[in-house]
């Protein structure tokens, strides 16, 4: 079992010497036009570019594969979703009605949901790669550094980092006590009813959780002895000095951001692309 | 207000490693639930247990961050209006904290009805209010749809927390050494 939460290997690629405060800036910069626009034009654009980065940035499919079929399952019970409960949302967001086919029942397909739906898959699939190239970019112990660059309390940052450090050693535990259990009988699978899954699965979160409440009082007493937040500020182990490149990084994402906002706002008149008027 | 909002270092180091460990029950140890592609997320469990224990900061922080990290990890990318509700739901939990006398090694009816009524109301703003009205609002999802997951997830989360939340408590008060258990011998 893979004790790493995700891994993150050093590549000498341009996406990878940004520091990372700047890509968690163009990060969240990148996601949020992303999350604000519906116009299907700008996202299929914004997912072009997320992939070249991703290109740029070396990452192979292998580290990214498991990811995909996660998203790829969830857009699909999402777009199933939607539509059985709301068949006509595209209809009001549209203002108009172009029926394709009947479907059964009350069910019709129309354009405007079709158009809707597409959208809405693409939008999910649009903001992953991003995130992806953040994570598997940016070295960890800066992490906490970034978050704290645009505006965090450093002590809400340093939960992030205590979280990213000591996760490995959570999950070493946990498979520890889940193989002893196992060892000593407890059926986890879905051959267990599901009364019994969950009593089962109590008999390993409690070890667990027990021995991570005695980890957190020996943390706290070294870092207090450390003199931890006496300041009102702090310093980090890992940052860096922004460079050139890292200004043209941080430009290209405010001029993405600006062209969805100006499309948006001229083009579209709000957030929705309307071709049925 | 008994100062629940006191950050010391024992806050930011219970939400960092209640984070790790949040992270790590929404990954592995949920179970499935009937409908198919949900899981019922004994994580919950665990944040009522912190929010007793820890406070609203804490418990807040801790859901979050753990949200958006087994996201970020499972996904790619985190789903930002069920993160911003965990950690809401996380930070109600948390004003059941110095409500009970489970650090006494007390737990009893008063105290399980003190902190499941704090938990489900908790529940009930995340789920039922903010997760759906983000969903609109960021999203633009159907109103229906996003509010029959709410209350799925508000039903199957203040059952977790509930159950998995209580039987929790109930140990670790067990472990607490009680008010005036010593007597002095004459």
């Amino acid at each position: 079992m893979k004790t790493k939460l995700f891994s993150y290997n050093y590549e000498n690629t341009p996406i990878h010497n940004l520091s990372g405060l700047i890509k968690f800036i163009c990060f969240l910069l990148l996601t949020f036009a992303t999350m604000y626009t519906y116009d299907i034009r700008v996202i299929l654009g914004m997912l072009v570019f997320s992939l070249i980065i991703l290109r740029i940035s070396k990452i192979k499919f292998s580290q990214i594969k498991v990811m995909l079929i996660y998203v790829l399952i969830f857009i699909l019970i999402n777009a199933i979703f939607t539509f059985f409960f709301a068949p006509e949302h595209g209809t009001t967001l549209y203002n108009t009605r172009n029926p394709i086919m009947k479907l059964w029942g009350n069910f019709e397909l129309t354009q405007e949901q079709l158009l809707y739906q597409v959208t809405l898959a693409f939008k999910y699939l649009s903001v992953v790669p991003l995130g992806i190239i953040f994570l598997l970019t940016t070295n960890p112990s800066e992490f906490a550094s970034s978050v704290t660059a645009v505006g965090v309390p450093y002590k809400a940052s340093f939960a992030i980092s205590l979280t990213l450090r000591y996760f490995p050693d959570i999950l070493r535990v946990y498979n520890d006590i889940s193989q002893a259990q196992q060892a000593r009988g407890l059926e986890m699978s879905g051959k267990a009813k599901m009364k019994e899954r969950v009593k089962n699965s109590l008999m390993i979160i409690i070890p667990l959780i027990f021995s991570t409440l005695e980890r957190i009082e020996v943390v706290t007493n070294a870092m207090d002895l450390r003199g931890f937040g006496k300041e009102k500020r702090r310093t980090w182990y890992c940052v860096q000095k922004l460079r050139p490149a890292d200004y043209y990084a941080l430009a290209v994402s405010i001029v993405a951001v600006l062209i969805v906002a100006s499309v948006a706002y001229f083009l579209n008149h709000g957030r929705y692309f309307n071709p049925f008027i | 207000m008994k100062d629940i909002f006191k950050v010391t270092t024992r806050t930011i180091v219970a939400a960092g490693l209640g984070a790790a460990l949040f992270a790590l029950l929404f990954m592995f140890v949920k179970i499935p639930s009937p409908v198919p592609g949900t899981y019922i997320q004994t994580a919950y469990g665990l944040a009522g247990f912190f929010g007793v224990l820890f406070g609203p900061i804490a418990t807040g922080l801790m859901a979050f961050i753990g949200h958006a990290i087994s996201d970020a990890v499972q996904y790619g990318s985190p789903w930002w209006s069920w993160v911003i509700s965990s950690g809401i739901a996380g930070f109600i939990y948390g004003f059941a904290f110095k409500r009970t006398r489970v650090e006494e090694g007390i737990f009893g009816g008063k105290d399980i009805l003190t902190y499941n009524i704090i938990q489900v109301i908790g529940n009930a703003i995340a789920w039922i209010l903010v997760a759906p009205v983000l969903d609109i609002v960021i999203y633009a999802e159907p109103a229906n749809k996003v509010f029959a997951q709410g209350l799925m997830a508000f039903a199957s989360n203040s059952v977790v927390a509930g159950v998995v939340g209580t039987l929790l408590l109930l140990a670790y008060a067990a472990t607490r050494t009680r008010k005036g258990s010593l007597s002095k011998k004459s």
